[in-house]
């Protein structure tokens, strides 16, 4: 007997039916982006309802965040992944479905009427052995500088060969490495730009070893710099208003005005050559230079670059080494950015910056090509997973194996685990291992090979104590991945096996789903 | 049962023709007496019963959506009832009875709801048997005296110092069981209690909670939580040239912007010569030369500022060496200069070196892919401030930890308060159970009966306990009520966590005593108030 508390439209789902929905909802959103997974894996078109654009993309973050959800387990999936992108870049797509492999597993354990506790329990256990078996199976390379670099070339490729770029992995891993290797240490990937211009081919990329601004030089301007010296400043070029509050100007007549008009044009003109007085021969500046300091400076020979937006400012201190100045008053204390050579140059059709030979290089530029531009946009997203994974790596130096040999380690590792523990909770040990398992499967039934086949061949390799065995996505057969080169961060891996457990954990210990009124929405 | 939905109540005069009271087709609605006490009882447990299965150890989750479909999932009774969509008006009374034990406690919120549920629902059955409401209510009344009687007979003092914390550790553990935090268990744990140690006045016996700041960001996993002895604020540097350590940090901690100056009264200045207009340029540049200059002149090396800079503010901070944070919060720079033992400034004027705060060092650091950065002031001049930084895989999870933490924290304050306990696991409303059905038998008068219904209702908490368990309920609290009359042993309890092992003792779960003693009363006095209604009037609503 129970009674109706709730408002209108509100609803309550219990047990059972609580468990289904969200069990139902996380496996459909796995198998959605299953596809996706692997070298092999398949791309999704994404349409927008509104505006039509399209998208194709099989970065499961992307995918995922695209689509509109009305499940609360599938929501939380979403969220791993959103994180999973934030936190390492890459294994967007592999957390998902590894949540909802696990929620598959433990559904049928929970038919089997195992508490969910217990579950939670026996996949605590498991996801705890799996990491021991993770971590003992990383490699840590970061004292040998040719061995490390090698390792990132090894991750960015493994990360390139399941997206657009594969067809070019080997120069774009190489890009990748170098973009990353060039930020010394700094995970702040804002430092490298990427600057997609549609046309050429996908090859025609590169990543320029000195910086391009996205800007056009000032008219009247010098348009080839040698030695530059460069001022990068954050200052008002256009009238310089005066910033006390209230204040006004009232004059009698228009004589008066022509007065105060030439008074501001001083003030104008002392400014600049307050700029000019730090002996430069290049001013960019982040807000806009109006026509008459552009002429004043062009008259004393400085190349003028105005509205270089907030990033192009600090990114070009970044590289040059120069401070970003706001006042003039002290040029001995304001250090100059330098560079060899300022040029103009042309990229499909538009014109750029260039500063080439620049000095400290903690930034740089990719130069991205395509024949479309959601070629550009897949391309520009690839990149950025692995420029983010890199630079993860950078951090945190430890590599596993991938090609679906590092999961099996840990579900071997697992059931190894399982034959240990005693009672219901064992069920769940396996019931982990097993989930596992699906990664490979997946890889392999994407790249349409046997998958039990394969999966258990890999499965006996592991048992013969052949631990860097994988899978081969071309021949279709067990191949040491050592060999292979297919590596991935130790971070990324451990990211996705915990992420994974604690939204299945958390899908779990749900037994009712209350859900308020939706609030009312003006029709569009 | 329907709710009664009639158009209109019919009633006789003394001659036997009819009349309507409530006019017909209007929305009003009425129900009464009896109906009316029953119709609230049903609501009541129906409430109860959502978070029912949220007890104890092996208590499940709640996935909770928002009006514009934001998802929370807790096991937090009080965060459940919270963002339920009630329309019920006694359901509504419950969600406030847990609030309430939110407020005053801040643990326990799951179980107060439940025994008053359980409570109602023992009266429904006495209420059949033709007892007033109100003698059930003053029978209730009686029996919780005798229960928290026996609490406090039952309960024990446990030892603590600030060395030897392992007590405490315990009952917070006990508090976390029943969350997702459970994974970290013993960290979480430790967390709370270290971060209640920090800050507690044992002197007072007073925790202040406004010197913990529990933070969270998506990324990492539970593990990587961690207790920051310091500050922690969601801001970065405001130069990006700006150095992002800062050893031996004086901070001028402002209110006032790095701006030239507005005064309040309304003004207009009017520029009518060239003079006056090169005049108001040098005093421009003179005034923010100035500003500088009364922080440098301070000893300052770190500017906290509330407002915002001017760009060429900004840069002479920069120029002078005075790496600066801007924007920072209200609460948050009263947390960084109770932190630092600073004093906030609201004019460069009142700027004297000994209103500068100190901290050992001052750091930025940055996470994951995205450019996040945080700002970490460690070793203040005052240590008791401290922060909790909560990682997790999703922004549910960091959530529901917050959620955790803070009854964590809860317990271990009512511990520092008042550091009696008595054992959960059911096993002291078993006790109580007891010596209230032993106390009712000596009351002469029909309260003897509802004396024996509260006896009745306490056991719902074990026997709630023993299904979420998965453990066969009425077999279990059997074997355990006549153990405890047995042996006499007032900690037995219901195993959760099948240890095989009754007594919570050596089970370690505590609860705190005022915590149980706050769950018999509120509960008490809610189910009072519901027993006295008799009549529901429901005025329509506006015609749509």
């Amino acid at each position: 007997m129970s009674m109706n508390i709730f408002g209108d439209e509100a609803t309550e789902e219990k047990a059972e039916s609580a468990r289904l929905s969200s069990f139902v909802g996380a496996m459909a959103l796995g198998d959605l982006v299953k596809s996706t997974l692997g070298p092999k894996g398949m791309n999704k078109i994404l349409q927008s309802g509104s505006s039509g654009d399209v998208n194709v993309t099989n970065d499961g973050a992307t995918i995922l965040k695209a689509i509109q959800l009305d499940n609360a387990a599938a929501k939380i999936l979403v969220n791993i992944s959103k994180v999973q992108d934030d936190e390492v870049g890459d294994g967007t797509t592999s957390v998902c479905v590894l949540a909802s492999e696990l929620l598959r597993e433990a559904e049928k354990l929970i038919m089997a009427r195992i508490h969910p506790q217990t579950i939670v329990e026996g996949y605590r256990i498991a996801s705890a052995a799996a990491l021991k078996a993770l971590e003992k199976a990383a490699t840590d390379n970061s004292s040998n500088p040719t061995k490390f670099r090698t390792d990132l070339f090894n991750i960015a490729r493994t990360t390139l060969s399941s997206k657009v770029l594969s067809q070019d992995k080997e120069y774009f891993a190489n890009l990748a490495v170098d973009a990353v290797l060039r930020l010394q240490g700094s995970t702040d990937l804002e430092h490298i730009q990427i600057i997609k211009r549609v046309g050429g081919k996908l090859t025609d990329s590169y990543l320029d070893e000195g910086f391009i601004l996205d800007k056009t030089i000032g008219v009247n301007c010098p348009k080839r710099m040698e030695n530059a010296k460069i001022l990068i400043a954050n200052t008002s070029m256009d009238t310089d208003k005066i910033k006390i509050f209230g204040a006004r100007v009232r004059v009698e007549g228009t004589a008066k005005l022509a007065e105060l008009e030439r008074a501001e044009r001083e003030k104008m003109k002392d400014k600049v050559n307050l700029i000019a007085a730090h002996g430069i021969n290049c001013f960019v500046n982040r807000q806009l230079v109006y026509n008459y300091p552009e002429n004043l400076l062009a008259e004393k020979g400085i190349m003028c670059i105005e509205h270089a937006d907030f990033e192009g400012v600090e990114r070009l201190s970044l590289v040059t080494g120069g401070d970003v100045v706001s006042t003039f008053d002290n040029p001995d204390k304001v250090r100059l950015g330098r560079c060899e050579l300022i040029e103009e140059i042309i990229i499909g059709e538009d014109k750029l910056i260039k500063f080439s030979g620049v000095a400290a290089g903690q930034a740089c530029t990719v130069v991205l090509r395509g024949s479309s531009s959601q070629m550009v946009d897949e391309a520009e997203r690839s990149l950025h997973d692995a420029l983010s994974v890199l630079s993860q790596t950078v951090k945190e130096t430890r590599v596993v194996l991938g090609g679906g040999c590092s999961e099996m380690l840990m579900s071997c590792a697992i059931e190894e685990e399982a034959r240990k523990v005693a009672g219901k909770k064992a069920i769940a040990v396996e019931a982990f291992a097993r989930a596992l398992c699906q990664i490979p499967t997946i890889l392999a039934d994407n790249a349409g090979f046997d998958s039990a086949d394969l999966v258990t061949r890999l499965r006996a390799a592991h048992y013969e104590g052949q631990s860097d065995a994988g899978l081969d996505m071309d021949e279709g057969g067990i191949i040491s991945m050592r060999k292979l080169g297919v590596t991935e961060s130790y971070k990324l891996k451990r990211q996705v096996v915990l992420s994974a457990s604690e939204a299945a954990e958390m899908i779990l210990r749900v037994d009712t789903i209350l859900r308020a009124t939706p609030r009312k929405r003006e029709a569009m | 049962m329907a709710q009664p939905q009639h158009q209109a109540v019919y009633a006789t005069d003394e001659y036997g023709r009819p009349f309507i009271i409530v006019r017909e087709q209007a929305t009003k609605t009425r129900s009464h007496g009896v109906e009316a006490i029953k119709a609230n009882i049903l609501a009541a447990r129906t409430v109860a019963n959502i978070v029912r299965t949220s007890l104890g150890p092996r208590g499940l989750d709640k996935i909770l959506i928002s009006p514009d479909g934001e998802i929370t999932v807790t096991n937090d009774g009080a965060t459940i009832l919270g963002q339920m969509e009630v329309d019920h008006q006694i359901a509504k009374l419950l969600v406030q009875l847990s609030k309430s034990q939110d407020d005053e406690i801040g643990d326990g919120t799951t179980g107060v709801v439940v025994l008053a549920g359980a409570l109602l629902e023992q009266s429904e059955a006495l209420i059949d048997r033709g007892i007033h409401p109100i003698r059930i209510a003053d029978g209730f009344d009686r029996a919780c005296k005798v229960a928290i009687e026996q609490l406090n007979k039952i309960s024990e003092e446990i030892e603590f110092s600030q060395n030897d914390t392992s007590n405490l550790l315990k009952c917070a553990m006990t508090s976390l069981g029943s969350k997702i935090v459970s994974k970290a268990h013993q960290q979480f744990a430790q967390i709370a209690v270290d971060a209640v140690m920090q800050v507690a006045d044992f002197e007072r016996r007073d925790v202040p909670f406004d010197l913990i700041k529990v933070d969270g960001k998506p990324g990492g996993s539970l593990e990587d939580t961690t207790l920051i002895k310091g500050v922690l604020i969601d801001k970065d540097m405001s130069h990006a040239q700006m150095p992002r350590s800062v050893k031996d940090a004086k901070l001028a901690i402002l209110t006032c912007p790095f701006e030239p100056p507005r005064p309040k009264t309304k003004h207009k200045l009017d520029i009518t010569s060239v003079e006056e207009y090169k005049n108001l340029r040098d005093y421009e540049k003179q005034k923010f030369a100035d500003m500088i200059k009364m922080v440098k002149d301070t000893g300052a090396n770190l500017v906290i500022c509330q407002w915002g800079f001017d760009d060429e503010a900004n840069h002479l901070l920069m120029q002078s060496d005075l790496p600066a944070v801007r924007w920072v919060g209200g609460p948050e720079i009263e947390l960084i200069a109770m932190a630092t033992n600073g004093r906030i400034v609201p004019r460069f004027e009142d700027l004297t070196p000994e209103k500068l705060g100190r901290a050992g060092i001052v750091r930025e650091v940055s996470f994951g892919t995205t450019r996040d950065k945080m700002l970490v002031i460690e070793q203040c001049a005052n240590t008791r401030a401290v922060s909790i930084f909560v990682r997790g895989s999703n922004k549910m999870i960091i959530d529901e930890g917050k959620r955790a933490l803070h009854d964590a924290l809860c317990v271990v304050r009512n511990l520092v308060v008042n550091n009696r306990v008595v054992f959960g696991g059911g096993a002291a409303e078993i006790s109580s159970s007891i010596a209230v059905a032993k106390a009712a038998d000596e009351i002469p008068t029909i309260e003897q009966y509802a004396m024996r219904a509260f006896a009745s209702a306490l056991d719902a908490i074990p026997l709630a306990l023993a299904e979420n368990s998965g453990l066969p309920p009425i077999e279990t609290l059997a074997e355990v009520k006549s153990r405890q009359i047995n042996e006499g042993n007032s900690r037995l309890g219901i195993d959760c966590v099948g240890s095989g092992e009754n007594d919570m003792k050596k089970q370690w779960v505590y609860d705190p005593l005022i915590s149980k003693r706050q769950q018999y009363l509120l509960a008490t006095q809610l189910v009072r108030a519901v027993l006295k209604i008799d009549d529901i009037i429901t005025a329509g609503g506006e015609e749509e």
